[in-house]
């Protein structure tokens, strides 16, 4: 009876989620907030995946923006090539004069196959490899918070390093074109739109489903008490492997979708400020709902566009304040208010132990 | 021959800073648990402590020793008040403590930045410290710099007195006890909570001591601690939890292998392989160089 009901008010939600996605939000917004929302949707769709990796997981994945710089990377290589047209260099590259022939690294992306391929493969083939040797060996908690952040820093500063080839701190920008489609065109900038929210709302329903899986009872398992699973005969590690490859391609969707919506990607969008802002969004929002990440997610990038044009340094008290007091006083997120609010228990306690 | 020693001594010298900014956290994330990520901005406020002293005292031999007290006890404070105000709260939530913290740091990054502006400052280099020894003279002598001599000895003396609080007095044995197990330190009549703010008093005057020395190798600005605390934590990571001891060869060898790294290769590159090869050293050792050996399960 209770399951019908959830299952009743969450299609009920989604219906809704789709209304306002795709009716709503375009027609009351002028280009410019569209645009704009799009990339908040792009956070949203990185925090789905912090909702499944740590909300569900427990393990707080501090560096997605490794994984969404790969996807982001791995698109913009492509559109790049795109616009320099066959056997062209990127503008930048003959800008700095030192690249003549393209890095080899740079030429299967020519291929809009092997960058879509790509966008997926390199995050999670990265995270697999990653998590491989880290889960295996119980890395976890701290350590493993600690490790990603690390990584993400990383990548960033390799980034920076090889600036003749990578473009260095000024990243990747000035795409003309989308698969065929000019970028310039309003319209086709909508469509961008519509693609997003429509991964977004794709990637809700099937973590949702996730979720209510028996994979799903499993994560929450090993989650909460890592040794009974082991001792009941699963392998936790290849759990929490699944969950962290899972996000991992997750943030790779949202950094591929993030470049034809905004038009750039650069190393300060991936080092460990913006890795750690994915997080607050969720965790805001409430990390072990993934409605509440999202919801999280986008009003915290809304706020931050709103606020800081208009305040900068007051937004920064102000976020790090907001993100001081929910994590320790609501550490189930705003949307834990509801349940408190219908004096149950929230659903989401035993993540405070995790 | 002396492009080794030379090598070397520029690994020693980045593993003194390593050590300096590492030491505080393993107090405080080692022996605690606490996963403090606002120690980066501890060691600004430490760094920006050696900037303001210079006003007054115009001699900067003399503000630079002035400072190393004044910055322990400016960080030790804001640390002991972090700790009171919040984090005795979340002693049972590590993860969260990480969150909390770094919203926590965000406000103090901004806080400097209002305070101080946005631009790097600059703090004078007392002139007993801008020299260097030269060592082989010749075409190819070797030379060390003062100033990372300096960080070197303070380093290593900070280790020391730790080390000696720690296994010498009352108060490292109470701090050891409520390390080893809280409830029995608890029942023997040991004030736990007031040994944990003092541990973090501690632990975050530390970082206010790395601030001042990282005044004489870079500039001061709001996102220095940004910088260095991926690093710092790395180190612990390496060392191993609430082991100073692992601290200390972890620090060195993470300085050495970056400075080896970064003579064959780039800045960049170096810095990913040093990540690559904590990755495959903790399959190695998953719990860091020392450990304690328990029957815990984790």
């Amino acid at each position: 009876m209770t399951d019908l009901l959830t299952r009743r008010r969450a299609l009920i939600g989604y219906a809704a989620a789709a209304v306002l996605l795709f009716a709503l939000a375009p027609l009351v917004l002028s280009d410019f907030r569209l645009g704009q929302f799009s990339r908040y949707l792009c956070f949203a769709i990185v925090a789905v995946g912090i909702s499944l990796a740590w909300g569900r997981g427990g393990m707080l994945v501090l560096g997605q923006g490794l994984f969404f710089g790969l996807g982001g990377y791995a698109m913009a290589m492509h559109m790049k090539l795109a616009d320099a047209g066959d056997g062209g260099l990127p503008d930048f590259m003959l800008l700095y004069g030192t690249a003549e022939a393209l890095p080899w690294w740079w030429e299967p992306f020519r291929s809009p196959v092997v960058a879509l391929a790509a966008v997926l493969l390199l995050p999670m083939g990265l995270a697999a490899v990653i998590g491989w040797f880290v889960f295996r060996r119980r890395v976890r908690g701290a350590y493993f918070a600690i490790l990603s952040q690390a990584l993400a820093a990383a990548f960033a500063i390799l980034l920076i390093g090889q600036q003749t080839t990578t473009g260095g701190a000024n990243g990747l920008t000035d795409f003309q074109g989308f698969f065929g489609y000019s970028l310039l065109d309003p319209a086709n900038r909508r469509t961008v739109y519509f693609v997003i929210a429509g991964t977004l709302l794709a990637l809700m329903l099937l973590t949702r489903q996730l979720f209510r899986s028996r994979y799903g009872e499993l994560l929450v398992a090993v989650r909460d008490s890592e040794e009974r699973v082991r001792f009941l005969g699963y392998d936790p590690a290849l759990v929490k492997l699944a969950a962290y490859v899972l996000s991992a391609g997750m943030a790779g969707i949202a950094g591929a979708l993030f470049v034809p919506a905004v038009g750039i990607i650069s190393p300060a969008l991936i080092g460990i400020v913006p890795s750690i802002q994915f997080v607050i969004g969720a965790a805001i929002g409430g990390r072990a709902s993934i409605a509440g990440a999202v919801i999280g997610a986008v009003a915290v990038a809304w706020a931050q566009t709103t606020l800081s044009e208009e305040f900068p340094s007051a937004w920064t008290y102000f976020q790090g304040g907001l993100f001081v007091l929910v994590i320790a006083f609501l550490p189930g997120g705003i949307a834990s208010l509801w349940h408190l609010a219908a004096r149950r228990r929230p659903r989401t306690e035993t993540v405070m132990a995790a | 021959m002396t492009v080794i020693l030379s090598q070397s001594f520029t690994g020693i010298s980045i593993g003194a800073v390593l050590l300096l900014i590492a030491l505080g956290l393993s107090l405080t994330f080692g022996q605690m648990g606490v996963i403090n990520m606002a120690h980066g901005e501890f060691i600004m406020a430490g760094a920006y402590t050696v900037y303001l002293l210079q006003g007054p005292i115009s001699s900067a031999g003399v503000s630079l020793l002035l400072a190393l007290p004044v910055a322990f006890l400016v960080a030790g404070a804001m640390g002991a008040l972090l700790e009171w105000l919040l984090i005795r709260r979340l002693y049972a939530r590590p993860l969260d403590t990480l969150l909390v913290t770094w919203g926590i740091s965000l406000m103090l990054q901004q806080l400097a930045r209002d305070l101080f502006g946005a631009p790097n400052v600059h703090a004078e280099a007392p002139g007993w410290l801008s020299g260097r020894i030269t060592l082989f003279g010749g075409d190819d002598p070797l030379t060390l710099p003062h100033a990372r001599l300096f960080i070197l000895a303070l380093a290593l003396s900070a280790v020391v007195v730790l080390t000696l609080v720690l296994r010498r007095t009352p108060l490292g044995r109470r701090i050891r006890a409520v390390v080893q197990h809280r409830d029995l330190a608890e029942a023997s009549g040991i004030a736990t909570a007031r040994v944990d703010r003092i541990t973090f008093f501690i632990g975050s005057g530390l970082a206010g001591l790395a601030g001042v020395a990282l005044t004489l190798v870079g500039p001061i600005g709001p996102t220095m601690g940004t910088n260095v605390i991926i690093d710092a934590f790395l180190v612990i990571v390496v060392g191993g939890i609430g082991q100073l001891r692992g601290a200390v060869v972890a620090a060195f060898a993470l300085g050495v292998l970056q400075a080896v790294m970064e003579y064959s290769t780039t800045v960049s590159v170096a810095r990913v392989t040093v990540l690559i090869a904590i990755v495959a050293f903790l399959q190695w050792r998953p719990q860091g160089i020392h450990t304690l050996r328990t029957r815990s399960l984790a």
